[in-house]
């Protein structure tokens, strides 16, 4: 934990967090642009995109499994009274 | 008038009954101690679990003008209307963390706006009237479109009348709604979105399993689209994107992914929910209605394959492409299916413009009533301040459609993605640092603003009817830099509302460096770093609801 009052930037990293930006290849058209290879007769630009919504539904999801018992989301009311209550106090 | 679709009729209208009692019940479910309290009127009482949160925002987010307006986009040019997927395959991941330090600091501080943030973070009422402001007239066009998606199902109905007369349907639901909200708040659109949402995805599954049986699949059916477009003589249409608009179409897919959650209804909806895991299993389940919006898209293709032609509408005397999907349906499948599916999409206008004009209303109240004309209104008082000004924002958006072409609000609409664009800096990126300058923010807001809304002016519609507001895409080739044109030749779109931002954080970032080095007074912030990190049940959440 930071120092308490306002100075420390109190953020808190996870290196999954990066996974938040896979989705983005899906702004790179070139990737996709094109018709083949389909699927159930559906040209590649469309099913590809279909498949970007499950890719970003796994790496959300994955960051809120890994990232659920680190100080980044704190159990309610557990754990981190003691800190919390020093910067609760400086306000 | 005389050719009302009677099947439909009945289905549709005991279906909008059923959603007009469960608005007025909506007050006495889940209760607070008060409504009298924007806590509870305009957030519901902040306690809505990952059900509720999740039929509320998808049904805010996802509406009924998207659900017509995005299919008729396909239908009309293709492969650029699908940018509403890659859109929403990124907004949630992008928005995943920093909506998480806006709830916790919302719930510390008991902001119930984003602009109260602002207020909080910069302890300036200055700097929060523009962000308030912006969200306004963000919002109201986009209330005014949700009537156009309303009207387009009203007019496949058979009210397809000229004149005042055939805008009367529109009034009596939107009247209907407007009570109903003003009674129960937000608890009406939220209890609202779980009819709307499971008929949505009825009418949807059942079409994109029921329509390319009955079209001879989908190869059929992309065929079909693809002949099309190589028979119209429009350069950028196609089943696939061209050289030229790819650019736009990922920058709109990104534009749009960083201004969803600026909207102020967005922010409502999460607002609402009670605790930071509710939030984060909805970004993981908040997707399976991108899924429908993509299958929904499709359906544009469907109606190209289908031969579906779009309705004229009688008060303008214009094609109205808006009217494809309701067309289709009514084509394709037996008149009850059809008016649940009208319904569906009647439905959906109602529960964003709900939480819109709820949205609305407590900026409205928060910002510059409580700010700047009755600095000693009460809790009781600001509710009521609210009740009212969703009541002006409601009729305000039925005027729009009324008494102006509704071309205009689908303008206004396009300008309102760039402009609430304009409030990333002061609203997202604060949540992260304060090292801009109050005064960097709000130079950065006029010059993004300003530059926005020339570069709109001056972009003419594809079809060459209309000189001014015709698209969000410009060429390169007209991008100019006080005369110097960095891009000349070049035949690239790409999205203003980028354009724009990226000006807004080069003055802003300028006007700091400078501000810091006079050492400018930057307000005072009265929220702690511990604060973006508070969860449901700490010591340190403001009571709800309290005086």
């Amino acid at each position: 934990m930071p120092q308490p009052g306002k100075t420390g930037s109190n953020f808190r990293w996870s290196p999954w967090n990066l996974l938040l930006a896979v989705p983005l290849l899906w702004l790179l058209t070139p990737i996709y642009n094109r018709t083949g290879p389909e699927l159930f007769g559906m040209p590649f630009f469309y099913w590809f995109q279909f498949l970007g919504i499950i890719v970003g539904v796994l790496c959300t999801t994955l960051v809120f499994i890994k990232t659920k018992d680190r100080p980044g989301t704190p159990a309610a009311g557990a754990g981190l009274d003691v800190d919390d209550l020093d910067e609760g106090t400086s306000r | 008038m005389s050719d009302l679709h009677w099947t439909e009729l009945i289905v549709f209208a005991l279906l909008f009954g059923v959603v007009t009692v469960m608005g007025f019940v909506a007050a006495k479910w889940q209760r607070g101690d008060t409504l009298e309290h924007l806590d509870e009127w305009g957030l519901g009482g902040r306690k809505f679990g990952s059900w509720i949160t999740w039929f509320l925002i998808g049904g805010d987010l996802y509406t009924a003008y998207t659900f017509v307006a995005v299919p008729a986009l396909m239908f009309s040019a293709g492969a650029a209307g699908f940018f509403a997927l890659p859109y929403t395959v990124i907004v949630y991941p992008i928005v995943f963390m920093p909506l998480l330090r806006m709830w916790s600091v919302s719930r510390v501080h008991g902001y119930v706006t984003p602009a109260d943030f602002v207020r909080g973070r910069y302890g300036s009422s200055g700097l929060a009237l523009l962000v308030a402001i912006t969200g306004i007239v963000a919002t109201m066009p986009y209330i005014a479109l949700q009537l156009v998606g309303l009207e387009a199902v009203l007019r496949t109905l058979g009210f397809n009348g000229s004149g005042m007369v055939g805008h009367l349907p529109l009034l009596i639901a939107f009247v209907i709604l407007a009570v109903y909200t003003y009674q129960s708040g937000l608890r009406a659109p939220a209890l609202i979105a779980f009819v709307k949402d499971i008929l949505i995805y009825v009418v949807i599954i059942v079409a994109v399993i029921y329509l390319p049986i009955k079209l001879g699949g989908w190869s059929e059916i992309f065929s079909a689209a693809d002949a099309k477009f190589k028979a119209t003589p429009a350069p950028g249409d196609g089943i696939l994107l061209n050289a030229n608009n790819q650019l736009q179409y990922a920058t709109l897919a990104l534009g749009s992914a960083l201004a969803l959650f600026l909207y102020p209804h967005s922010i409502t909806g999460v607002l609402a929910s009670r605790g930071r895991t509710v939030i984060k299993r909805n970004m993981s389940a908040l997707p399976a209605y991108s899924l429908l919006l993509g299958l929904l898209a499709l359906l544009g293709f469907m109606a190209i394959a289908a031969g579906t032609k779009p309705l004229i509408n009688q008060a303008t005397g214009n094609p109205d492409t808006n009217t494809i999907v309701p067309n289709l349906f009514e084509q394709t499948f037996p008149s009850w299916f059809a008016g649940i599916a009208f319904a569906a999409i009647g439905i959906g206008a109602l529960v964003p413009a709900a939480i819109m004009s709820i949205a609305a209303a407590n900026l409205w109240t928060r910002n510059v009533y409580k700010e700047f004309i009755r600095k000693d209104a009460t809790p009781a008082a600001e509710a009521k301040q609210a009740k009212l000004a969703s009541l002006v924002v409601k009729f305000g958006a039925v005027a729009f459609i009324l008494f102006i072409d509704p071309q205009f609000s689908i303008d206004l609409q396009l300008i309102g993605g760039v402009m609430i664009l304009q409030t990333l800096p002061a609203v997202a990126i604060a949540l992260y640092t304060r090292w801009f300058h109050l005064r960097g923010l709000i130079a950065g807001w006029f010059a993004g603003m300003a530059w926005g809304m020339w570069l709109l002016y001056n972009i003419p519609s594809a079809d060459g009817k209309r000189a001014h507001f015709g698209a969000s895409a410009l060429k390169l080739n007209d991008l100019s830099v006080f005369g110097w044109h960095p891009f000349a030749g070049s035949t690239l779109q790409i999205y203003v509302g980028v354009l724009a931002l990226s000006l807004n954080l080069v003055v802003a970032v300028l006007v700091t460096v400078v501000a810091r080095r006079l050492r400018s007074f930057n307000g005072t912030d009265e929220t702690n770093p511990a604060d973006y990190h508070v969860d449901e049940g700490d010591k340190r959440v403001k009571k709800i609801a309290a005086h």
